[in-house]
């Protein structure tokens, strides 16, 4: 029997709920929210990545070429506009995505995670020796101008930049959710399971994979363009290097693939236990969260969404 | 009518003749058995039919149309299916699920990214399937989580669900008790019966081919030893020596 689905409507609320708040929140706390969404896009792309079986280590590659392709375009061609920032990002992750698809789709498991994680270094290497893009010290993003619309150089954390990524965030939601329920979406479920299966169904595995790769770097280049306009600088090692993307796996890891929300989810339980670690253990932040991955992979391998799995299990084994 | 046809098939694993010199062809809605012992080339020849292997030299033609270089693909897109004699299924999706996401799949030449798979009508295809295949009871059920002959029927059920013109079955009864064997193979047949396809099913039981062949072939070393209607085929001398017979056994 089908269970209803509740993912748009809980979306929907959690989508206004995070409006709401705006006001009532502290500057902390909304910096946080709207770096834990970006980082939650790019998990969001993963999670289409990992239906399929795959797991990239080097989802900075994108997620850098989002943050520098709006910045660049802020810097040399004078775009401001956030949208335009945001096309521009996206473009970038996305291009390159559909160059390296072709070479990608025809690796699994580890040769496709270190493909990916090689070319992120590339990039990486790229940027630290240029120095027109400041090398390892980045450079500056200025303030996003909204159709027209220039805040006056006010707080990065006004309401426009933080409500348009929680609206960008549920857009994205909602249209994965659609997909990964459509005919593609369930390729992706046929290639983790059986590739041989879904060729003998006459469907390409790796145009599949391509065009899931493809998604996965457009989500991953959105989030970087709006951790870049939140932060207001752009660097490689904040971007592209390979403790980036290990994060971004770390999240995937703790979100699950249950459900959209559960990268939103992930990305803010991480950045929150991040924040709390440095602040009162600075000096063994790494292991507190080294010991919740443990904890997560030995007690919720199926990430945070499986909670719910659980309760529901044990209910029904209780009866 | 012809509608599969194999001309001067060769292929060889190293020193191993795998396929020798095979011409063989099939007609509209035959049901036709294959036979013969372990490494005899009956896999090889559904592997090449299906593009699975590439034969070394020859051509296989469907519909007069060569298909040889074709990928298993779009051999699959012109309507040869074939099932597996491991099940190829989705083991961690529903027996519903399967059938759904393989309606879906074998459907969608270009796959949409945003109408829903689960619509009323392709689950109402896909129970019927279930129905059909006699596995309706294992509706909800993981698929990996099913016993051997739910197994195979799941995964016929699941190559049938394209537009099948010719089904090749790779030993659609091995795993499964002796009771159980006719059972499965009374459902299957009956289901294609009504699809209107040819079949060629790989079988080493002989009471499955005598009881379900229209036309039997027998393979050897690679080569076709005999093809006919089954009476004249398993009672073959060469037959009962290499594939069925006292001679095989004695070297077992």
């Amino acid at each position: 029997m089908t269970r209803a689905d509740y993912t748009v409507p809980g979306l929907t609320g959690a989508l206004l709920a995070l409006l709401a708040v705006h006001p009532f929140l502290p500057g902390w706390a909304l910096n946080t929210i709207g770096l834990s969404l970006a980082v939650g896009l790019v998990v969001l792309g993963m999670l289409v990545l990992k239906r399929a079986g795959l797991v990239s280590f080097g989802q900075g590659l994108y997620f850098g070429l989002g943050g520098y392709g709006a910045a660049m375009a802020g810097v040399f061609l004078g775009v401001t506009d956030f949208f335009l920032l945001c096309l521009f990002g996206v473009l970038a992750a996305g291009l390159v995505a559909f160059v390296l698809g072709f070479l990608l789709s025809r690796y699994r498991g580890i040769f496709f995670a270190m493909l990916s994680l090689a070319f992120s270094m590339i990039l990486y290497g790229l940027l630290v020796n240029s120095a027109a893009l400041g090398s390892t010290d980045g450079f500056g993003v200025a303030p996003p101008t909204y159709l027209g619309y220039d805040t006056g150089g006010g707080s990065r954390l006004g309401f426009l930049l933080y409500g348009l990524t929680c609206l960008l965030s549920f857009g994205c939601a909602v249209a994965v959710h659609r997909y990964l329920a459509s005919t593609m979406g369930y390729i992706g479920e046929g290639i983790r399971e059986n590739e041989v299966r879904v060729e003998y169904l006459g469907t390409s595995v790796r145009r599949a994979i391509h065009v899931k790769y493809v998604m996965a770097a457009a989500l991953a280049g959105l989030g970087g363009v709006l951790t870049v306009l939140f932060i207001g600088h752009v660097t490689p090692d904040d971007t592209v290097y390979w403790t980036r993307s290990g994060e971004f796996v770390f999240v995937t890891i703790l979100s699950g693939t249950g459900n959209v929300a559960a990268p939103f989810l992930g990305a803010i339980l991480f950045e929150l236990i991040r924040t709390y670690a440095l602040q009162y253990a600075p000096n063994f932040w790494q292991m507190l969260l080294g010991s919740t991955l443990l904890l997560v992979i030995l007690f919720l391998p199926g990430g945070l969404w499986s909670v719910g799995r659980l309760i529901r299990g044990r209910r029904h084994g209780g009866a | 009518m012809v509608v599969l046809e194999a001309r001067g098939l060769n292929k060889s694993f190293g020193a191993v003749v795998a396929a020798a010199d095979i011409n063989i062809a099939f007609r509209e809605r035959e049901v036709v058995g294959i036979i013969g012992a372990n490494g005899a080339g009956k896999t090889t020849f559904i592997n090449m039919v299906t593009g699975y292997l590439k034969p070394d030299t020859g051509t296989i033609l469907y519909r007069d149309r060569p298909i040889t270089g074709l990928t298993s693909r779009e051999i699959t897109r012109l309507g040869i299916h074939r099932s597996f004699q491991v099940p190829q299924i989705f083991a961690e999706l529903t027996v519903f699920d399967n059938v759904l996401a393989a309606l879906g799949i074998a459907a969608a030449i270009r796959p949409g990214f945003w109408r829903p798979l689960r619509t009323p009508e392709l689950s109402a295809r896909a129970d019927a399937i279930l129905e059909r295949y006699h596995i309706a009871d294992y509706h909800d059920q993981m698929a990996g989580a099913l016993p051997q002959g739910v197994r195979k029927l799941l995964d016929i059920a699941m190559a049938m669900v394209g537009d099948t013109s010719v089904l090749l079955l790779d030993e659609p009864t091995s795993g499964i008790s002796a009771d159980e064997k006719m059972n499965e193979m009374d459902t299957v047949m009956a289901a294609l019966k009504a699809a209107d396809v040819t079949v060629l099913f790989v079988e080493h039981d002989m009471e499955v081919v005598e009881r379900y062949a229209q036309r039997v072939v027998a393979f050897y070393d690679g080569a076709i030893i005999a093809d006919g209607a089954p009476d004249a085929v398993l009672n073959d001398t060469d037959v009962r020596t290499y594939v069925i017979g006292p001679e095989l056994h004695r070297r077992a």
